[in-house]
């Protein structure tokens, strides 16, 4: 499997207060465009991935707005799946050019999540929850989260400042991107006296509330070799599901979704865990890191939280993981994570990053899920030879 | 023709709520909250009192000072969130009170936290195109915040009234200039016949007070020829004791230069009457010949901001009424269930 990706955009992350999603969507397509140095009319088709336009904005059709602003009529389709709808929507966009159906894909993961006040976030996000079994008995995805926290330091000894030390590190590695949320260097005891969400999970623990835009332009082997652009292809590809309600598990502590993506893309690319140089993985809450560290094989289960205190997934550690400072610190608008995780593999591949550039990065890996584990979707890409 | 405040007065209830008391039963820690929002307690009115004997008791000050006829007075304007009525003006039943006779134009003023000084700048104009002698501007509040919500750390209630005239001799400081700044930035509002307002979390910091209040500052500042050390005192719209001090750093000030007329700490966010009140406890202790900057918001948006000079007269009428401090100062503490008797009876 090869795709290629030739074109990358993304807009900073945070509080855009005087912007809407066509003004997101926007700068983050024209960008992918102008960098891939096609024009608008070499786009086949168009991937959206979106949550909860609807209800964060009272906007949907969001396909319909990305095709208007490039003046285009090609079939432009909302990829949803939660929290993995911009990683879905990369998996679209393959599919669409694999298929043959299409030779240039414009794929985008865009939200805008600040025109809601908090608790309209939070009602709109546990939608990818289970209505019944989850969200009718008052619970919260910070409050699912810290359920499998507390049995996974039950059974694992994970220790409350080795799981604070995930915050610490992406808040670290986010001072590091010009895009991301937050700017500010955390302490593990900043993250345990942080106003408390869900015991044992802070205010430092959960991703933040973000509007923004991402981007990639991606086109089949023949079309990148014609334009002669040198690009970063896209070798493997998994996507997996679990069921909706937590209560359904086998297990709180493994996300089975995660395990099978990551197998699968494993398996189309031909790697192994150990040929992955850079990460991007789904720190939706701290606690997501130190399980998707162990489901994606990187370290045995029970140890990705000594292995994360150690500094061992820290930029110049053995694992690099979220250089760009993760859903913690770069910022985390549902709809448009997944994408924004390809955006930055495609950068450190591309040797493009600064200050948190990861030396020598061949082959990245990204990692994006929707609910609590119930969707899962890997790719895996490497730097043309 | 100049125009000048020839009369001032604050009045404040004497009740107060500690913010670890609403902490405790909002289920918060009160020194995250304290030292987030920089209010350690905050003004509540008694269950007698409401914009309308706030004002007349401020204005009762106002005229002490000012020791005017107060026949005189050709206008009263009153800017608040919390009139009595919906329609009826609370400036009528404050004219009344005040005993000022019938010829006087009055009007009730809304603009969330700004009406005061917008009552004020109503004032100014009557007066200074010579329409009316003296005209009477007060901003008032007793602001309502819904139980649970971050609001009743702050919603307090406090006014402040002002004898705008034009005899230079009368001065207690001169008004030299005012600019205001408006746009429809939907940011906090209370619709017909709710009780409570509702508000945009974060929305109400960046885009909307510190993007108002800084613009204002500087355009005001810039238009005017005046550098940040060029003034003694500066005062800001207060909804909490945080948001002036990171505007007063932001725009060059210094927090002497601010600390004077900062009250949110003590008295919490009186609305209409919030930077107007903090005016009144710099005039309580100016000196001749200072300058003083002042700038309201009101959420939905706008800034009003005035530049004022104090004259030589000001330090003899100070004493005339009680002070803003002395309102500060004489205080009875009430527990949670008390202040919610009082603030869900109104």
């Amino acid at each position: 499997m090869k795709v290629a990706v030739i074109g990358i955009g993304c807009t900073k992350f945070g509080e855009h207060w005087d912007k809407n999603i066509q003004d997101l969507l926007s700068a983050s397509q024209l960008e992918a465009i102008e960098d891939a140095k096609i024009s608008p009319n070499d786009i086949d088709a168009i991937f959206s991935g979106n949550m909860c336009g609807g209800i964060f904005s009272g906007q949907q059709h969001i396909g319909a707005i990305a095709a208007e602003i490039l003046n285009l009529n090609v079939a432009s389709s909302v990829v949803e799946a939660a929290c993995a709808s911009g990683g879905v929507a990369i998996r679209s966009g393959l599919q669409a050019i694999l298929s043959g159906l299409a030779e240039v894909v414009l794929v985008n993961g865009v939200e805008k999540m600040t025109d809601t006040k908090t608790p309209q976030a939070t009602t709109g996000l546990m939608l990818a929850a289970s209505e019944e079994l989850e969200l009718f008995q008052g619970a919260t995805f910070p409050a699912l989260n810290a359920m499998i926290a507390k049995k996974y330091m039950n059974d694992y000894g994970l220790t409350r400042e080795q799981l604070a030390m995930v915050s610490v590190k992406n808040h670290k590695h986010a001072t590091l991107n010009p895009l991301a949320q937050f700017k500010k260097e955390i302490t593990i005891e900043n993250v345990i006296n942080s106003t408390m969400v869900s015991d044992p999970l802070t205010l430092l623990d959960c991703a933040p509330i973000s509007d923004g835009s991402a981007s990639l332009i991606l086109c089949s082997e023949k079309f990148a070799k014609k334009i002669n652009k040198p690009a970063i292809y896209i070798v493997g590809s998994g996507q997996a599901s679990d069921s909706l309600a937590l209560q359904n598990r086998k297990s709180l502590t493994e996300m089975k979704a995660t395990q099978i993506a990551a197998k699968t893309a494993y398996k189309i690319a031909n790697v192994t865990p150990d040929d992955i140089d850079v990460t991007e993985l789904h720190d939706g809450f701290s606690i997501v890191e130190i399980l998707s560290l162990e489901d994606l094989g990187y370290f045995k289960k029970g140890e990705a939280g000594k292995a994360t205190a150690e500094g061992k997934t820290f930029l110049d550690g053995e694992k690099p993981i979220n250089p760009s400072g993760g859903l913690k610190g770069k910022g985390h608008p549902v709809g448009a994570t997944g994408v924004s995780q390809a955006v930055e593999i495609v950068k450190q591949l591309r040797g493009e990053c600064k200050s948190n550039q990861v030396k020598n990065a061949k082959t990245g890996l990204t990692h994006n899920i929707g609910g609590c584990g119930t969707t899962a979707v890997v790719h895996i890409f490497k730097k043309e030879k | 023709m100049k125009i000048g405040i020839v009369g001032y007065g604050a009045y404040i209830p004497k009740f107060r709520i500690k913010t670890q008391e609403i902490a405790q039963f909002q289920n918060q820690d009160p020194h995250k909250i304290i030292n987030g929002l920089k209010i350690e307690e905050k003004s509540v009115p008694g269950i007698d009192e409401d914009t309308a004997t706030i004002s007349h008791q401020a204005a009762l000050n106002s005229i002490a000072r000012a020791k005017i006829d107060k026949k005189k007075i050709g206008a009263i304007y009153i800017g608040s969130e919390s009139h009595p009525y919906a329609v009826k003006p609370t400036s009528t039943i404050v004219g009344q009170a005040l005993n000022i006779g019938n010829n006087y134009t009055a009007a009730d003023l809304e603009f969330a936290c700004k009406a005061g000084t917008a009552a004020l700048q109503a004032a100014c104009g009557l007066t200074q195109s010579k329409i009316i002698e003296y005209g009477l501007a007060i901003g008032t509040d007793t602001a309502q915040a819904e139980p649970g919500d971050v609001l009743e750390f702050s919603a307090s209630a406090g006014g402040a009234a002002f004898l705008v005239g034009s005899n230079e001799n009368e001065f207690l400081a001169s008004i030299e200039k005012t600019l205001s700044f408006s746009s429809d930035t939907p940011d906090f509002w209370r619709r017909n016949l709710q009780k409570f307002p509702q508000h945009m979390g974060r929305f109400t910091g960046e885009p909307s007070y510190f993007k108002h209040v800084i613009e204002t500052t500087k355009k005001f500042l810039d238009e005017n020829n005046i550098q940040p050390k060029d003034l003694d005192h500066v005062v800001f719209h207060q909804p909490n004791g945080k948001f002036p001090t990171i505007a007063a750093k932001k725009l060059g000030f210094s927090l002497k230069q601010i600390e004077t007329g900062l009250l949110a700490p003590k008295i919490g966010n009186c609305y209409s009457g919030s930077s107007l009140v903090g005016l009144t406890s710099i005039l309580d202790v100016a000196k001749p010949n200072q300058k003083i900057l002042l700038v309201s918001y009101g959420s939905g948006s706008g800034c009003d901001a005035f530049i004022f000079t104090t004259t030589k007269h000001l330090t003899q009428k100070q004493k005339l009424a009680p002070t803003t401090n002395n309102y500060i100062d004489n205080k009875k503490y009430l527990t949670y269930l008390q202040y919610q008797n009082r603030i869900c009876t109104k």
